[in-house]
This record gives structure tokens, sequence and C-alpha cells, in this order.
């Protein structure tokens, strides 16, 4: 578990099957956020700014053709996924509208931001476990990191707000009783992380 | 290749705003969301004291939702932006 330590970060002391199950854990929210299936409209707009793009396209009026389309795009809906609509929710809750025109200008760059705090966590994590060392800026990534994956756990587990009466109603031999431990595990390496940097 | 006069779609119409009402950030209650991170996204992201920060945590606890600033509608677009990145389900709503 984190403890503080001197300039506002924090350090803890993780065994090696604890660096790997985070390292596991990481992979499948990173790979969510990747999704081909519904990617944001944004992210074209960002490739079409390429330097190779932008030599071949010299004419003026392609490029303001090309910025008005995507302005007029429709917008991008929730996703479909739960978990990922729970990483990316809604801004507007009876607005559909409001919602999609949000979501057209910010989803991709959220996307990019969480996958920016799981990278932190995976390049400070050492491989075969053993002590990790945060700043103070890269345990705010990795707070908001280990959360994404918690919300991942949480919304496919069901989770509630009686977590610990549903982790002791459930039969050991459950094949969804380790995810619950492992669940219970990530939150009280977050709140320890929590305490070591809000002091 | 000619260009068609463009339809730009602004996010909102001028008509939809009225300008006596604030506009709201609201944090949603969420079983996941530790309560000691939540406070702590309350007091980081808005640089609210220790206590404000934990009575609108409890807030949300307790009555599944809370308003944590008031403003205009971009100010609460960007912190609701900022939520997300946190993880917190948090809305835009004009107040009413």
């Amino acid at each position: 578990m984190f403890r503080p330590i001197k300039g506002g970060g924090a350090s803890a002391w993780l065994s090696p099957d604890e660096a790997t199950l985070l390292r596991t854990l990481v992979a499948p929210v990173v790979e969510l956020l990747n999704d081909p299936a519904r990617p944001a409209p944004s992210a074209d707009a960002a490739e079409s700014t390429d330097l190779a793009d932008a030599a071949e396209s010299t004419d003026l009026f392609d490029d303001l053709e090309k910025m008005f389309n995507e302005t007029a795009a429709e917008p991008p809906k929730t996703p479909v996924d739960p978990v990922l609509a729970r990483l990316l929710p809604d801004a507007y809750q009876d607005d559909p509208d409001a919602a999609g025109e949000f979501r057209k200008y910010t989803e991709s760059s959220l996307r990019e931001a969480k996958k920016y705090f799981a990278q932190t966590l995976l390049e400070t994590l050492p491989p075969e476990g053993g002590r990790v060392k945060l700043n103070a800026d890269q345990a705010r990534d990795w707070l908001r990191a280990l959360n994404d994956v918690r919300l991942m756990f949480g919304v496919r587990l069901e989770v509630t707000e009686d977590f610990e009466d549903q982790l002791a109603a459930l039969d050991p031999e459950d094949p969804r009783f380790a995810a619950y431990e492992v669940y219970g595990w990530l939150g009280a390496l977050q709140e320890s992380l929590v305490w070591a940097i809000a002091r | 290749m000619s260009v068609a006069p463009a339809e730009v779609d602004l996010p909102w119409s001028a008509e939809e705003i009225t300008p006596d009402k604030p506009w709201l950030t609201i944090v949603w209650n969420d079983p996941v969301n530790l309560m000691s991170y939540v406070t702590y996204v309350f007091e980081h992201v808005f640089g609210y004291p220790r206590r404000k920060a934990e009575k609108l945590m409890l807030d949300v606890h307790h009555k599944g939702k809370a308003v944590v600033a008031s403003g205009t509608r971009e100010a609460m677009e960007r912190n609701v932006e900022v939520l997300h990145g946190y993880g917190l389900w948090a809305t835009v709503k004009q107040d009413v």
C-alpha cells in the first residue's frame, strides 16, 4: 500500500504478482479506449492535420470543405459498451443533442487523457514488482488510472454501494469471487494513494 | 468542386440561453468511486477547503447528486470534462 514521501509524492512496494495483476488489468481499459468500433470523429480531424496530409492538401478550399464537413458531421452517440459509456459519460442528462455536441468536441481528448494516465501507471510500474516511487503528478495519474480500472470492474461486476455484503454473500467457489477480491484490493490500493497525497 | 454555403452547427442556439439563469456542474452518486477520492477530487479540481469538499461528497453520497459549481456554461463544461478525466459521473445543466 502507498505511503507519502517527501515532496508530495507516494511510494509503495508491490509484489511481482501484484505488478503483473495491475499490468493485466490496465490493458483492457486501454483497449476499450482504443475501441475502433466507434472512433471519435475528432480523431480523424487530428489525423487530417498530419504533416503528410497538410503537404498534399495545398488547396485552401479543399481544406475548408473538409473542415465544414467535419463540423457538420453527425455528433457521436453514447458508447454502446457499458464500461466505455461509464468511462466517457454523457455530459447532459436529458439533452441528447447537447450531449452529442459536447462529445464531438471533447471525447477524443478525454480518451487520450485516460490512455496517458494508464501509460504513466505502466511506465512507473516495475515489471518484476518492487518499489513504486511516484512524484505528485504521477501519483495523480495513478489515481485516475486505478479509478478507471475500478470503474471497469464496477460495471462488469454490477457492484453496488454494499460491496462488502456482496462479497460476503458470494460462495468462494463462485467464478466471480476472485474478481470481487481483486476489486476490493484495487479499492484499498487507491484509498492508500489518496491518503498518501491528500494530506 | 464548389463549396456550398455550409450550415455550421453551433452547440446551442442563441434563443436557448436564458442569461439570468446560471449553469450548474452536477456530480451523481456512483457505487465505485471512493468517498476519500471524491473528496480529494473536489479539493483538487475546485480548490475547495477539505470541509466543503467533504460536505459536497456526502451530499452526493446521501442525496444521489449535488451541485458542485455554478457559473457560465463554458466553465461548467470545462469542469465536467476535467471531472470525467477523474472518472466522476458529472453533468451540466442550466439552473431552473
